[in-house]
């Protein structure tokens, strides 16, 4: 039984050696700048096939924060802000964070996955003894990809998730609120600061869990257990992660 | 004599490209691999690392490139400290090694033309007419020109290692090294690679070394053989003289004896007394 010390040691020496690799990881990212074609591969394979889930997600939460709010509202005779209630709880909110969860589940997994079965079948290692540095090969374009990838899902996710089918959907075609003072509520309302600090979030959020799960993945064991101890661990430890550096972000950002 | 740095190389190369002395290397506590071992590799011969299974035959490729640093001794490639370089001279050493994996390491999101052709285009500023020459002309030795554009995870066991050694050439590299080439290959494709092996040696004077435990496969395409057993050198020599040897590992291993120095059971307590049965003395 590990004592809490050395549970605590553990997790230090866990944390110094993860910040050790973003360093190395952050070194080698300007070489993923020159190899575009697996830049675009890699954007493809965390980015555009994390669409579907992150379109269907936007539109949900859309839908249930405009009957959730509608009903919380019409208590005040206030339906017409639903447009902003919708808004200001997806941009500031769960558009960043729902985004970082899904895009941990789906493709901060499969990075882990992907790059601990590389590791497990001597790929990584077969590429040092060809000279080329797997960091430089393998991993920097996964973490740029991851980095660029997550301020766009979450953007999609966000216009999903207020006006193609999300609050605008069931607020105005069902519920019957003016789509006018929809709209206009948010124009009036909503400033271009809301934005970029939703993107800055996305950002963050994108740069943790892309190195968590390229970390993880990284210096998983070359064994089945092993890649499966790193999926997991991505997904539990990104997370964790994204909700605590939302509070973080958020205490700083809305003073 | 003069301070001239290409002299001093040129007087200090010998017929071994590589030269391990004093080698001792162990993982963790108290387990070690590897006890003082001296090894030689000749130019231009196929050299072959024998010894059962555990004896630590892939982690000496892995300490020959680098990848893993001994507790003790030099490991030397054409007269260069492999453990004492920089990232940089590690990887310029490399470049003039090339190394077969056990299970082919092809990587799997890259076409069988892509993966010869990935340290051509790594490593050379070569255009990419001439890298599919070469290419082809590499697969076209391992007699596989014909599957250049199949997946590499479509490939076969014996196929994905014939296309690693097209890769393991692709830079021409002065030495190979293969890792178990012969595991779990069918009679045909073990006959090929093992042609390929002394072919491949001879026609491009490679120097090769063959880390297996295919006992008389082995010997019949090397020019030299060490046998290793508990972290020792136990025979060494001509394939002629090692078959000759008296020593008691070398003998268990060449004659795949289940008695001998090595036992067969795993230190444990008496069957009886791990079974709960009779007395225990």
């Amino acid at each position: 039984m590990k004592s809490a010390w050395q549970s605590l040691a553990g997790l230090l020496s866990g944390l110094g050696r993860a910040t050790l690799f973003l360093f190395q990881l952050l070194a080698a990212t300007p070489h993923a700048l020159a190899r575009p074609r697996i830049l675009i591969r890699q954007l493809y394979m965390v980015g555009t096939l994390s669409l579907v889930i992150i379109v269907v997600s936007g539109s949900f939460v859309g839908m249930v924060l405009a009957l959730q709010g509608y009903r919380t509202l019409s208590g005040f005779g206030a339906t017409a802000s639903l447009g902003i209630f919708v808004a200001f709880t997806v941009v500031r909110e769960l558009g960043p964070v729902v985004t970082a969860l899904l895009f941990a589940g789906r493709a901060g997994s499969a990075l882990a996955a992907e790059i601990g079965l590389m590791r497990a079948t001597d790929q990584l290692s077969g590429m040092e003894m060809m000279a080329v540095d797997p960091l430089r090969y393998v991993v920097a374009p996964r973490f740029l990809a991851g980095f660029i990838a997550m301020p766009l899902l979450t953007a999609i996710f966000s216009v999903m998730a207020i006006g193609v089918a999300g609050g605008y959907l069931i607020g105005v075609s069902l519920l019957g609120v003016d789509p006018g003072a929809f709209w206009s509520q948010i124009h009036a309302n909503m400033h271009p600061l809301d934005i970029w600090q939703s993107m800055f979030k996305a950002l963050v959020f994108g740069a943790v869990i892309t190195w968590i799960a390229v970390y993880q993945g990284y210096h998983a064991a070359p064994n089945s257990e092993g890649v499966s101890s790193a999926t997991t661990t991505t997904v539990v430890a990104s997370s964790l992660a994204v909700l605590g550096l939302d509070f973080i972000l958020t205490a700083f950002m809305f003073r | 004599m003069p301070d001239i740095p290409f002299l001093k190389h040129a007087m200090a190369v010998d017929d071994n490209l590589v030269k391990i002395r004093g080698l001792r290397f162990g993982y963790g506590r108290g387990r070690l691999v590897y006890d003082g071992v001296d090894i030689d590799i000749p130019r231009g011969c196929v050299t072959a690392i024998m010894g059962p299974s555990g004896t630590g035959k892939t982690t000496l490729l892995r300490l020959i490139g680098g990848q893993w640093r001994p507790t003790a001794g030099t490991v030397e490639f054409d007269g260069v400290d492999v453990h004492r370089q920089g990232r940089r001279d590690l990887y310029a050493l490399r470049r003039r090694m090339g190394m077969l994996f056990q299970n082919g390491a092809l990587l799997t999101d890259l076409s069988v033309f892509d993966n010869v052709a990935f340290p051509l285009r790594e490593h050379t500023t070569l255009p990419e007419s001439m890298i599919r020459d070469l290419v082809l002309l590499k697969l076209d030795a391992v007699g596989l020109r014909g599957a250049r554009d199949l997946a590499a995870d479509a490939l076969s066991g014996g196929m994905a290692r014939r296309v690693a050694l097209a890769r393991a050439i692709a830079l021409d590299p002065e030495m190979v090294m293969y890792d178990e080439p012969f595991t779990g290959q069918d009679p045909i494709s073990m006959g090929v690679l093992m042609r390929l092996i002394r072919t491949l040696n001879d026609a491009l004077g490679l120097t090769s070394i063959i880390v297996s435990h295919d006992v008389a496969e082995v010997l019949s395409i090397s020019d030299q053989v060490y046998i290793l057993s508990g972290g020792k050198v136990v025979a060494q020599g001509t394939p002629e003289a090692v078959r000759g040897s008296t020593e008691a590992h070398a003998r268990q291993f060449l004659d795949g004896r289940h008695d001998g120095p090595l036992a067969f059971q795993y230190p444990a307590p008496l069957l009886a007394q791990d079974l709960g049965l009779g007395a225990v003395s």
